[in-house]
């Protein structure tokens, strides 16, 4: 099936997925002072991209993810989607949104769970079970149909969260760290099925993360953000060749940029603790 | 499966009945001298139902219907309430105060005003002693249920763009019905209580509350604990009830506590 956002709509010349322009974030502090979680966010996001947000935790990349998703307003810039401002790109239902938690809900069995946003979005009956299926298929949890969420391991929870956040074909798919509570060996399985996905769907991916290696091995860039205040220190083209696959991970290519990505983490982190000693002699 | 669950919970219950039978032969070997004038013996009681089988299946009816009554009408209002409560956090903070304050009503103080407002012989005087002390639990439940649903829940319907119509229904309400259920069985027990506390104020004779004094008034306890096991009865089989319902209502849940053990 083609996706709703076709080349004919009128759009700006360049066409951004996603498109972030002076973003900033503040939150107002018990003391009456405010705490800058964002700022000066620049950031384009081509459609079909998969781009990792990575950084130290406090660097603002979850809530960047949702001011993309329109789920938390910023304080200051602007957010476009598919040239629409945010707040439309989410009534459109352009989202799909995993989560860190699955955030499956207990009384829907896997097949219910992932029909939820179809019944939300009104699809016919015949539509909706068609797609259960179809992305069930997908993360290969065919044979989980009317298990129950309680009943099935983490990783395969989160593939069946992957699955209903796909099922309505949004065109961007918002991550938030979807696998940071599961062990290694499920994260790297879940990364090439992720891949797999990825290619098969053509969605534009956001993805946060707080692995390196999970970064270089999915995106086709990745952002370095600092914290205190959150912003983008640098920008890291992933040019490993697609398809990748577990011998991905062993090429020499891709140890630099993993080597990269470390540094650019690491070059922040040595500022921000200058920067902090500085406001530490001020205050 | 459904063999090996019941005679697992075959199994898990039998101390229990054990302990009861057991129960029973003490309290009959134990009552069976100068103990009786304390406590009738299990068989005067059971020969007390046979002598009093048609007043007390009347009576036992009648207290069964007020107490059924009642806990309908505090349900149904403590829905209600919660509901609105829920919807708008401006009322919360005015009504569960008050709500709060109201549970601290001796109920036994009411029953004479329900007999006034009602009129002592109708059974909605009974009603609304047992509404009254289901109401609040009902209330406090069911309000929990609807309120304390994961942020992340909401965040993920959101961005579905749903309407406040579809977080309620396909979220806050699914996520309340245990607690429903849980306020529900504790309901079923205070509606008897309420409904033959009432009685004790006065009404029609043939109830379970005005069996109980006028046989004791009368010296015969047999009869007055027949009416207090008919009462208990009453509750456990509404209890049972709610249970049978909750299993067949949210069966998903019945598994996920069992797996959380």
């Amino acid at each position: 099936m083609t996706t709703s956002q076709g080349p004919t709509e009128p759009q700006p010349p360049v066409s951004a997925a996603v498109r972030l322009a002076g973003v900033e974030k503040s939150f107002p502090v018990r003391d009456g002072t405010t705490t800058v979680a964002l700022s000066g966010i620049d950031l384009d996001v081509a459609p079909r991209e998969f781009v990792s947000l990575i950084g130290p935790s406090g660097c603002g990349k979850s809530t960047l993810l949702r001011i993309v998703g329109d789920l938390i307003q910023p304080s200051g810039g602007t957010v476009q989607v598919n040239g629409k401002p945010a707040h439309q790109a989410r009534l459109d239902r352009d989202y799909g949104m995993v989560f860190q938690a699955p955030v499956l809900f207990d009384w829907r069995t896997v097949e219910a769970n992932v029909r939820l946003p179809l019944e939300v979005m009104r699809f016919s009956r015949a539509e909706r079970d068609r797609r259960v299926r179809e992305m069930l298929d997908l993360v290969e949890l065919g044979g989980f149909l009317s298990h129950y969420p309680h009943q099935l391991s983490g990783g395969m929870q989160q593939r069946v969260a992957i699955a209903r956040a796909l099922a309505f074909q949004p065109a961007l798919l918002l991550m938030d760290e979807p696998f940071g509570a599961l062990d290694e060996m499920t994260r790297e399985r879940l990364n090439a099925e992720v891949l797999r996905i990825w290619a098969q769907t053509r969605t534009t991916v956001i993805f946060v993360t707080h692995s390196i290696p999970e970064a270089v091995f999915l995106s086709t860039r990745v952002v370095v953000m600092s914290a205190r205040p959150g912003r983008i220190t640098n920008v890291v083209d992933i040019d490993l060749p697609q398809p990748r696959t577990e011998q991905t991970r062993e090429t020499e290519r891709y140890f630099e940029l993993v080597t990269e990505v470390r540094e650019s983490l690491r070059g922040r982190i040595t500022s921000s603790a200058a920067r902090a000693r500085a406001e530490g002699a001020i205050g | 499966m459904r063999g090996v669950g019941s005679a697992a919970r075959l199994r898990q219950y039998l101390p229990a009945i054990a302990v009861f039978l057991a129960a029973i032969v003490v309290w009959e070997i134990a009552t069976a001298g100068p103990g009786r004038r304390v406590l009738p013996p299990p068989s005067d009681i059971v020969g007390a139902f046979g002598e009093n089988a048609a007043q007390l299946r009347k009576s036992a009816l009648a207290t069964f219907y007020e107490s059924l009554g009642g806990l309908a009408i505090g349900t149904f209002l403590g829905v209600l309430v919660a509901l609105v409560t829920s919807r708008w956090a401006s009322v919360r903070g005015v009504l569960l105060p008050v709500a709060i304050a109201s549970s601290a009503i001796p109920i036994v103080a009411i029953a004479p005003i329900m007999n006034n407002w009602f009129g002592v012989l109708n059974p909605l005087s009974k009603m609304g002693m047992a509404a009254l002390l289901v109401f609040f639990p009902v209330m406090i439940n069911v309000t929990r249920g609807l309120v304390e649903v994961s942020p992340a829940a909401t965040e993920l319907m959101r961005s579905y763009a749903s309407s406040d119509a579809q977080i309620l229904f396909k979220v806050r309400v699914p996520n309340m019905l245990p607690f429903f259920f849980t306020a529900l069985k504790v309901g079923t027990t205070l509606a008897f209580i309420g409904a033959i506390v009432g009685e004790f104020f006065g009404g029609t004779s043939d109830v379970l509350g005005r069996i109980v004094l006028q046989s004791l008034s009368g010296g015969r306890f047999d009869t007055a604990w027949a009416g207090i096991f008919l009462g208990a009865a009453g509750a456990i089989v509404s209890y049972l009830a709610v249970s049978l319902a909750e299993r067949l209502v949210i069966p998903w849940y019945s598994s996920l506590v069992a797996q959380e053990r």
